[in-house]
């Protein structure tokens, strides 16, 4: 059966046809809420992060210090056992420079890229990284391994949330 | 106790388009006809039917798998929606094997259908919520993110250029303009990946696949139902999966471990000992070019960073030892998520019944694999099939 | 004879209105700890793992990429299904038959708490272009169904209501159970009107839980428990997704999967072979319709026997003995795995205060719930 032996399906339609109402539709926008409990973990997490301080769960059996917290070893499959406050410090294990928002809009001329990385955290288990964005740092600078502190909001503008960490920006060592 | 060998004997397949005037239903339909009239089936010769299809988000239906039950020939069937975010599309034959294998069913009709134009202004504000609610999306995150991300830790580990990886975007839409699906078949040049618009370095707008509307669908049958229905069976010797955690940022991104236990999984079932050798045509799953070399050494196929020097020597091509992604790939057919998937397992089937028209690998290859890979770069499906 | 699959372990947290202490992490890792102590296996002795995820009601896209650290499943087989929990059970059976696998994990979340926009979410489910720009509630697709139904002369409002009185004085007896009471028929019928004739007490209304099980070949099945409860027969199936050419009387998808489950188990008989059974009531009326569809109770009778007390505890077969959807609550995806739950309590003997006398054979029925037609149907007995 070759595929060219057949009439294959799908029509194509260009996006100014809706525009041009030479083909119908309907918008919706769904009116979906969610309010999710953070529980144990999680909520720890951004309680600290409040205060100005990250925080990670020890599990005693593998040793490992994780971020994000969690109250169970996933590789163990046990109870984790102990809060570890580790530092605001840590080293790019990976970086991006971004020119499009989420919904794949281009960012405003003039705006700044956006520079996620990976970002391992000093005092968690080696590669423990988490998501976090970059600062006060030009795109063609940033390498990867090098080593970036966390700039908080100020404590009265906190609010519980990871975005209480403004982004990370680079330190000497 | 064994399990009853399971045959691809149909497919059918739908263009791969930006945006169908077709709905998910119709699409779902139009694929499924096909495959069902490629074969000489009607849906009364169907015990089953399982349906692979990408997040709801795209089509804005909730319990999508419901909402296209009838598109997919599912009425008054036993008919089931199966889920491992991309990596659906090869997943899918997998699921379906499950029913046939079993032995609770002779035929099985796999369904993927995808339609994410629905999706406004683009179907990539699909997977803003993939992240963690709480410890990631708060950073507006964009799917991008993560590829770029990954690429270039890949690239920072084994030393590759983009230079290098553009090649796989060169030769996979270039091997599409004979697949009668494409979406985005063209001639370019690494020159035109590298000066393509830059999204989020180091990925550019040539570097990825696009958006697409589209469905593919196949028929299964058990090894006594299948030789009634065609001389020329295709069976599934062997299927692997594999999920890694959800705490993607802790992971290595350089190498997909995942990829490599699915991959396992399937060579062990397959009886597979060289996969280097035995494994003699291949379509890994391509979104991004990049993801091509790095499937290809999380499959064995390629050594750890070693996958862009069969690239660079021309082996990956459709005329080479090692054919990488014949049909064009996710970067050259298109990429409507689940029918992505299910579009490579159709190619190896093709390819293995000499069907592929002016896409035919030259050799006869005997054995050949599929795979598919999606959520936060974690879940790896593979299947292997042998005529 | 096809070799059976044994559930040999469950793990369960209880069914609350919510859960705010913890995430749905937290939730399912209690679930899972629990199944797998009881079935004495470690994540690394599993070899599939089957989970169940709709993405709208867990507020992820893909959501089933976050469904495996909370059950040790990292770097394993692992798989989502968009359905009830019963489709998962259906798939972990078919992994067990093909022979490849000896030990498979499935597991079910609600957290329902955490949706609070439930009608909007449910509404998003109906066709986008020709049922949702009408604006009424999903609850009014319910409405529609109960009023044929009764129409048809297949039961009384009198009776449906009953189906509540029963199943939330069932639920009192069940420590897991969150919305249990001492109601009366008159307390259903003069309740809030929703989309007449269905009211607020006819709902089976939101709940949040977990419910983990391992399953197993026959096999090894001796060397994980001994107190297997066997699955005997599975089905599913789906009829029309459009409200616009499905039937509006009869629940064809249960009559189906049942009919699939019950040749699988070689039940030729269901009314008299079955002695318990745990069925969807979602929408009071539909515990009838059901029990109607699976052949248990004859055309128009189920609603006879219901005010008869043939279905109470202490009748020829009763129904619901957990409390149902009514009186746990309704945990979406996860409303199967309660039912199957009840049922593996009840056929070993564990059921407590609501112990069903002589519980052999039981079937357990899920159904998706508005504003699907998608069914699955499990029979389980004790030896």
């Amino acid at each position: 059966m070759e595929l060219e032996r057949f009439e294959l399906g799908a029509t194509h339609y260009k996006e100014s046809d809706l525009k041009e109402g030479k083909l119908l539709s309907l918008p919706w926008t769904p009116n979906l809420k969610y309010a999710w409990d953070n529980g144990v973990a999680i909520g720890r997490y951004l309680a600290e992060l409040k205060e100005g301080r990250i925080i990670a769960r020890k599990c005693n059996k593998c040793r490992r210090i994780m971020l994000p917290p969690r109250m169970f070893c996933e590789m163990c499959w046990r109870p984790t056992d102990e809060w570890v406050y580790v530092k605001d410090t840590g080293r790019v294990n990976t970086y991006s420079v971004c020119y499009v928002n989420w919904d794949a809009s281009r960012i405003k001329k003039g705006e700044k890229p956006h520079l996620p990385a990976v970002i391992e955290i000093d005092g968690a288990s080696p590669g423990m990284g988490i998501l976090h964005l970059l600062g006060e740092v030009e795109p063609e600078d940033i390498k990867i391994g090098m080593w970036v502190r966390a700039v908080w909001k100020k404590p009265e503008e906190r609010e519980g949330a990871i975005t209480d960490i403004l982004y990370f920006k680079p330190v000497r060592r | 106790m064994a399990y009853q060998r399971v045959a691809i004997v149909g497919a059918g397949i739908t263009k791969f388009v930006r945006r169908a005037q077709e709905t998910g239903k119709e699409l779902a339909f139009q694929a499924a006809k096909m495959a069902l009239d490629s074969c000489g089936l009607t849906m009364k010769d169907i015990e089953c039917v399982s349906l692979g299809t990408a997040p709801d988000a795209f089509d804005g239906v909730h319990m999508k798998g419901e909402y296209l039950a009838d598109g997919s020939g599912g009425w008054r069937k036993p008919y089931m929606r199966h889920f491992v975010g991309g990596g659906t599309g090869v997943f899918a034959p997998i699921h379906g094997w499950f029913h046939v294998a079993s032995g609770m069913f002779d035929t099985c009709l796999v369904v993927c259908s995808e339609k994410m134009s629905s999706c406004h202004p683009h179907p990539q504000g699909a997977f803003k919520t993939i992240f963690d609610h709480t410890t990631e999306q708060p950073l507006n995150p964009t799917l991008i993110w993560i590829f770029a991300l990954e690429m270039n830790r890949y690239m920072q580990t084994y030393g590759i250029t983009k230079e290098e990886i553009a090649l796989v975007s060169v030769k996979n839409k270039k091997n599409a303009m004979d697949h009668p699906s494409a979406q985005l078949p063209m001639e370019i040049t690494v020159e035109d990946v590298l000066n393509s618009e830059v999204l989020a370095w180091p990925v550019n707008r040539l570097d990825i696949s696009p958006a697409s509307d589209g469905a593919a669908a196949i028929v299964l049958a058990s090894e006594h139902v299948a030789k009634r229905i065609t001389d020329k069976p295709v069976w599934i010797d062997g299927v692997g999966w594999n999920l890694d955690t959800a705490y993607w940022a802790t992971r290595d991104l350089a190498y997909p471990r995942y990829v490599e236990k699915a991959a396992r999984m399937a060579y062990e079932m397959a009886g597979i000992k060289e996969p280097q050798k035995e494994i003699e045509i291949a379509e890994p799953y391509d979104p991004f070019d990049y993801k091509e070399l790095h499937h290809m050494e999380g499959l064995l196929l390629a050594d750890r960073g070693k996958a862009v020097e069969m690239l660079l020597d021309g082996k990956t091509q459709r005329d080479g030892d090692r054919p990488m992604c014949p049909s064009g790939g996710a970067l050259g057919v298109g990429n409507p998520i689940a029918a992505t998937g299910l579009m490579k397992v159709i190619e190896i089937f093709l390819q293995l019944r000499g069907e592929a028209g002016k896409r035919q690998v030259p050799g006869n290859p005997r054995c050949g694999l599929a795979q598919a890979w999606g959520d936060l770069m974690q879940v790896g499906t593979v299947v292997v099939l042998r005529r | 004879m096809r070799e059976k699959v044994a559930i040999a372990g469950v793990g369960y947290t209880a069914f609350t209105s919510v859960s705010p202490g913890v995430s749905y992490r937290e939730l399912t890792y209690e679930a899972a700890v629990k199944a797998y102590e009881e079935a004495g296996v470690e994540p690394k002795d599993v070899d599939s793992f089957v989970c169940t995820s709709e993405d709208f009601l867990e507020g992820y896209s893909i959501s089933d990429e976050y469904c495996n650290d909370q059950l040790g499943a990292v770097l394993k087989p692992v798989q989502t299904i968009p359905g009830d929990f019963m489709h998962s059970l259906a798939v972990g059976v078919m992994h067990i038959l093909t022979g490849k696998f000896d030990i498979v994990v499935v597991q079910a979340l609600s957290k329902a708490s955490n949706m609070k926009t439930i009608p909007e979410m449910i509404n998003f489910a109906l066709d986008p272009v020709l049922n949702r720009p009408l604006d009424v509630t999903p609850y009014a697709v319910a409405g529609l169904e109960m009023n044929r139904f009764l129409e048809e002369g297949r039961a009384t409002r009198e009776q449906c209501a009953a189906v509540v009185v029963k199943n939330k004085a069932n639920a009192l007896l069940n420590p897991l159970a969150g919305y249990g009471a001492s109601i009366t028929v008159d307390h259903v019928l003069e309740s809030e009107p929703v989309a007449e004739p269905v009211r607020l007490l006819d709902i089976a209304p939101y709940a949040d839980g977990a419910v983990v099980m391992v399953l197993c070949s026959e096999r090894v099945a001796p060397s994980l428990t001994d107190r297997p409860v066997w699955i005997t027969g599975i089905g599913w199936s789906t009829d029309s997704p459009t409200l616009e050419s499905r039937d509006w009387v009869d629940a064809v998808s249960v009559r189906l999967a049942g009919d699939m489950a019950y040749r699988m188990a070689g039940v030729k008989c269901p009314a008299k072979e079955v002695d318990l059974a745990e069925v969807n009531d979602e929408i009071s009326f539909k515990e009838l319709q059901h029990l109607e569809a699976l052949r248990l109770f004859d055309e128009g009778a189920a609603g006879k026997a219901t005010e008869d007390g043939k279905t109470s505890l202490e009748g020829t077969l009763p129904v619901n003995p957990s409390g149902g959807g009514l009186g746990v609550g309704h945990l979406f995806e996860c409303s199967g795995a309660q039912k199957v739950l009840e049922l593996v309590l009840q056929l070993r003997g564990e059921a407590g205060a609501r112990q069903v006398a002589g519980a052999g054979v039981g079937v357990a029925q899920a159904w998706r719930g508005i504003p699907t037609t998608s069914a699955a149907v499990a029979v389980l007995c004790a030896d």
